[in-house]
């Protein structure tokens, strides 16, 4: 059995490492709460919150335009990656056709190439059709880059979906098309949302694209946004600090209150 | 299906009309892909075999492209400034995988010695929380815990170790340890939540057995723990491996590979050559470099765990 002293020393180091990913994390929001004119590039604690950097930052910084852009960029990705994979994966887990494992194993390659690698042609490419600097830049590229875990996600929950069920439709004369959006859809609602949360986070977090694509400072994301904002305020960390921190916190806030399905999901799908 | 020749005519009619039936199957099926793989086909494989073409051109991104063939890989090959930066990659390595893996293993090792934990998720969800967090927010972070002013320093000043403060990111000997410690911190939380969630698969007949043959507690994490982990390890492995190969994001914000070119890595690479040195074609041979060693890397890792092959 276990001794009370080894649960103790268990949590004692669980308890370190808690600490130790928390404090850089904490010492951002204890800063962005610091009075401007006491802040320093260190992280500091305040003598009396001042929440009224978070609304310079938010003025001085444009973070209302980049949240915004942020906002509809992954917005867009979100539904448009979860309807073609939803469909793609429907077709991969119930269907069989001339080409099928070819057209896996070119998918399989999305799931291995770097964004680093098509970067710089992508950028010629679409400066080539005048798409560069336009939401549309960041939005394809980051469905294409998506595409690939969401329709092996979808495919293998498809799949785990009793194929009698499936068929009990069909003989009750459903068409694929209704079976797919009335037995299947609304079943698959956990996987669907651990997918949309994951592709979520990628897309918010994403930095190369937006800094390669967008040159418009009224389309650039909230990371990119960040970005900028530090080469300009690293005297004032305050405003720094409370710029991190609303570019952070939608995704950890989600994260917060769907955390089971965040980490298994990331966790399932890296096993993929 | 060799019935069809000797049954003959008569089942000639179901027969074509299973065929026309399957090849209706067929035409919905592709009509189902067809979205998904147009946007695939345009804005990923399209780019990719384009990057491959041009990393066979001398290009500007402006003036007329000449043919060098492989002559950029060559080059890149031979050049100093992407072997270290193939090299600077290699240390990411094992601040980004191997410290992360070997302390969650260390730790897992120690916390399933005959222990049962409970209310386990709020660690979880704590050392986990590195993961989640936006790439610019971390660099941010961490550059200011650097800074010569920054907690690092303060910290160390007071427990009288004055002499060893500096301003990390802009050391040339200390840029590049220092950015692979965010790696270290992002990660491991990664491996241990990884780690800690394959722990709970194994069986726990295996550890009354071991306990049973009088094993201590470092014999029953090589003869337990370490083999039931080999999934989670190889997935750790391969993610984190990958990680650290790619890494642009945090050496971006963090050091733009500097000082000097102390911390650049391949990914910075293709970036700063096509847009800050207009070398077009050597950037996309660096980006197809990069792609074909995380290939090799992953296939490799693939192999420690014979139950992943897809």
């Amino acid at each position: 059995m276990i001794s009370k002293r080894e649960a103790t020393l268990n949590y004692l180091i669980l308890g370190v490492f808690a600490i130790i990913a928390l404090f850089p994390l904490l010492g951002v929001l204890t800063s962005a709460l610091t009075d401007p004119s006491e802040s320093s590039a260190s992280l500091t604690f305040p003598t009396s919150p001042h929440f009224e950097n978070f609304l310079t930052a938010w003025n001085e910084g444009h973070f209302g335009t980049y949240m915004r852009s942020s906002v509809l960029v992954t917005v867009s990705v979100v539904v448009i990656s979860s309807l073609l994979a939803v469909l793609a994966g429907y077709a991969f887990a119930t269907m069989r056709f001339r080409g099928q494992s070819v057209l896996f194993y070119i998918l399989l390659l999305g799931l291995m190439v770097p964004s680093e690698a098509l970067i710089i042609p992508l950028y010629y490419d679409l400066r080539g059709v005048g798409l560069t600097d336009t939401y549309w830049a960041l939005i394809f590229p980051q469905v294409a880059q998506s595409l690939a875990f969401c329709t092996f996600w979808m495919r293998s929950f498809f799949r785990g979906i009793p194929t009698s069920l499936i068929e009990a439709a069909k003989l009750d004369g459903a068409t694929r098309w209704s079976v797919l959006w009335r037995i299947l859809a609304p079943i698959s609602r956990p996987a669907l949302l651990t997918m949309a949360m994951l592709v979520f986070m990628w897309t918010w977090n994403e930095f190369l694209m937006p800094l390669v694509m967008i040159t418009s400072e009224n389309l650039r994301t909230a990371p990119l946004g960040l970005a900028f904002f530090q080469g300009q305020h690293t005297s004032q960390f305050s405003l720094l600090a409370a710029g991190a921190t609303i570019v952070a916190a939608p995704v950890v806030i989600v994260y917060l209150f769907l955390q089971r399905h965040f980490i298994a999901g990331m966790l399932a799908g890296a096993v993929k | 299906m060799t019935t069809t020749t000797a049954v003959g005519a008569r089942n000639d009619a179901p027969t074509a009309k299973k065929k026309k039936s399957r090849d209706r199957s067929e035409r919905a099926a592709y009509l189902y892909l067809i979205p998904a793989y147009v946007v695939f086909g345009f804005f990923l494989l399209y780019p990719l075999l384009h990057g491959v073409w041009i990393s066979l051109y001398d290009w500007d991104g402006l003036t007329p492209a000449t043919w060098v063939g492989i002559g950029n890989y060559t080059d890149a090959l031979s050049d100093p400034m992407l072997r270290k930066a193939f090299t600077h990659s290699a240390v990411l390595i094992v601040f980004y995988a191997v410290i992360p893996i070997l302390l969650a293993l260390l730790l897992t090792g120690v916390m399933t010695h005959a222990t049962k934990l409970k209310r386990l998720s709020f660690f979880r969800v704590v050392i986990f929380l590195p993961q989640v967090v936006a790439s610019v927010v971390v660099a941010t972070t961490w550059t200011a815990i650097y800074a010569p002013d920054g907690v690092l320093n303060k910290a160390l000043s007071l427990v009288g170790l004055e002499a060893v403060t500096r301003p990390w990111l802009g050391d040339f000997a200390w840029a590049l340890p220092a950015v692979g410690l965010i790696g270290t911190w992002v990660e491991i939380g990664l491996c241990l939540v990884l780690f800690l969630a394959g722990v709970s698969q194994i069986e726990p007949e295996l550890y009354e057995a071991a306990r049973l043959d009088g094993a201590g507690a470092v014999r029953e994490f090589f003869a337990v723990t370490l083999p039931g982990l080999r999934p989670q390890i190889a997935v750790a492995m391969t993610l984190t491996v990958v990680a650290g190969l790619k890494s642009f994001d945090l050496i971006f914000v963090a050091t733009r590979g500097g000082p000097g070119t102390s911390t650049t890595v391949p990914g910075f690479e293709v970036y700063h050559r096509a847009f800050d040195l207009n070398q077009v074609g050597s950037a996309c041979a660096v980006g197809i470099l990069l792609t074909v060693v995380i290939l090799i890397v992953t296939t490799l890792i693939q192999r420690i765990d014979p139950g992943e092959r897809a």
